[in-house]
């Protein structure tokens, strides 16, 4: 194989493992602060592109405007399905809120195929069809638009976490629940404001994806899956593991399509969580149980 | 001197517990302003419980909690910090992975950022080292440290009430005899303090009045001094073949 075919898979690997990252990073949120898995992750991918197509082709707005709404709306419904789902499991039981979270992405990807039908809905290419050549490589003008979209996303949640007081009693969540409530901080209100940042990072995945694959309203569990591999991969609880994670699972994924066959792409998130799970439970950079105490 | 202090803390009736585990069995105390009052008794006695039902931590099952002259019986934690309860808990639970002064921060998260910067003087004006280790994180800090940085936590938040839980455990003689100068020195600076604590000679040396729990009930409260002095206490809780004086 040559070095040029070579970059293109790396340059699709790259495309892939953004989108992962950004949907293993709202997994990641949300573990942090409620200790849970989030199964209804995909679901939100699936509005982002569903709720923009809407906004876009149904109300008539002009594309920026109508993925700003398709976001801006996903984060929304985030926050209502912690608030009417999530939250009232008052004692927070794990087993009951992933129950939850199951029941939810059900829910939500039945009202999709309800509200907006059971074709695949496309989204035009934001800024036309262009390609720029990188060392003989095609690099598709969407293609930097989602790499572009993901790095912001992840400077812009780096600088809230780290920068911010919101961030700091995120943070402060995720270590003890009970320490952060006895200083003040509203665990409540920081799960839910986890759920909003959650749905609106899936969903910039979902708009960012649209104009090249379409949308539907079932496109949720299969992005859902690969993203959870993407944060188990990574180590679940840490932002930057997790866009570690995701990246690596894109290139996992080309690989395979340049060495195995693409038959197999989608079985690679599989394997890839099997493996984890098998060998390396804490992730790349997760730090074992025992050495955290 | 004619006028009662004021009541800062006054406890009618408490019951608590875990599920249907009953804990707190009619508890009734109450705590006067500027006093250094504690709380003694055996393990398992509900100490640690009491001072979490205080803050909301553990959420009373019957009786009232006033404040201030407020009933604070059902409030949520958070709402309790604001009241001006602190409490410095049991284990400490720091922010381990976050630096000191990002615990610090976070230990004033209901104040406005002037208050912080004022309060965290006070804090490494009590406990220099802390000043000393403000960006390392609070994991990497000795036993010692790290109480320190706890009972600092809390008075970042600018109590009225701070509740200590067991500030001695594991902690090496002369660092406990460190912690309790900087209590000390908080009582004279006029914090009003309830502290739970295993020693109980060292706590009621340290005390105005103290209050003896036994299986979720006060069994004997009064003034430190005659705590010290009575029989029972001395034979079940000080051991009494210990001289007397002997540590801190």
């Amino acid at each position: 194989m040559g070095g040029t075919e070579l970059l293109q898979f790396v340059l699709a690997g790259l495309k892939n493992g953004s989108i992962y990252a950004l949907v293993a990073l709202g997994f990641t949120l949300i573990y942090a602060a409620t200790g849970v898995i989030n199964f209804a992750q995909g679901e939100f991918y699936m509005l982002g592109g569903m709720l923009s197509v809407w906004a876009y082709a149904d109300l008539g707005l002009p594309l920026p405007l109508a993925g700003l709404v398709g976001v801006m709306a996903t984060a929304a419904v985030g926050g209502v399905f912690e608030l009417g789902a999530i939250r009232q499991r008052k004692d927070g039981d794990p087993l009951a809120l992933i129950v939850i979270t199951v029941g939810g992405s059900m829910v939500l990807s039945s009202m999709a195929r309800h509200l907006f039908g059971p074709n695949e809905r496309p989204l035009p290419l934001f800024s036309g069809g262009g390609s720029v050549s990188v060392f003989g490589a095609v690099l598709e003008v969407q293609t930097i638009w989602i790499l572009g979209l993901t790095a912001l996303a992840v400077v812009g949640l780096w600088y809230l976490y780290n920068r911010t007081g919101l961030g700091r009693a995120m943070r402060a969540c995720a270590v003890n629940r009970d320490a952060a409530r006895i200083v003040g901080i509203d665990t409540r209100l920081m799960v839910t404001v986890s759920f909003l940042l959650a749905a609106a990072l899936g969903a910039l995945a979902g708009l960012a994806v649209t104009p090249l694959t379409q949308t539907a309203f079932d496109v949720g569990p299969t992005v859902g899956i690969k993203g959870f591999a993407a944060a188990i991969l990574g180590g679940l609880g840490n932002p930057i593991a997790a866009v570690v994670g995701g990246l690596v699972l894109g290139m996992l994924e080309s690989v395979s399509i340049a060495f195995i066959s693409s038959t197999y792409k989608d079985a690679i998130a599989l394997i890839v969580l099997l493996g984890v799970l098998f060998v390396r439970p804490q992730g790349i950079l997760g730090r074992s149980r025992r050495e955290k105490v | 001197m004619s006028s009662e202090p004021k009541t800062v803390l006054s406890v009618e009736g408490l019951h608590a517990g875990y599920g249907r585990v009953a804990v707190l069995r009619g508890i009734d105390m109450r705590v006067a302003e500027g006093e250094l009052v504690t709380l003694i008794g055996a393990n398992g006695a509900g100490k640690s419980t009491l001072l979490k039902a205080l803050v909301g931590l553990v959420p009373p099952s019957g009786g009232t909690i006033r404040f201030l002259g407020n009933d604070i019986t059902r409030l949520r934690p958070e709402r309790a910090v604001r009241a001006g309860l602190a409490l410095v808990p049991e284990g400490r639970m720091l922010f381990g992975p976050m630096s000191v002064e990002e615990n610090l921060e976070l230990g004033g998260h209901v104040r406005d950022r002037a208050d912080t910067a004022e309060s965290l003087e006070r804090v490494f004006d009590l406990f220099p080292v802390l000043e000393e280790r403000r960006l390392q994180t609070a994991a990497t800090l000795s036993g010692g440290e790290q109480q320190m940085l706890a009972v600092a936590r809390a008075l970042m938040a600018r109590p009225r009430l701070l509740l200590l839980d067991e500030p001695s455990l594991g902690l090496a003689p002369k660092v406990i005899k460190e912690i309790f100068a900087a209590l000390e020195k908080l009582k004279a600076e006029g914090l009003t303090i309830l502290l739970v604590e295993q020693d109980a000679r060292l706590a009621l040396k340290h005390a105005d009045r103290g209050y003896v729990m036994r299986t979720g009930s006060i069994a004997l409260a009064g003034a430190a001094a005659d705590l010290l002095a009575d029989d029972d206490v001395r034979l079940i809780y000080l051991g009494a073949w210990h001289g007397e004086g002997e540590n801190t």
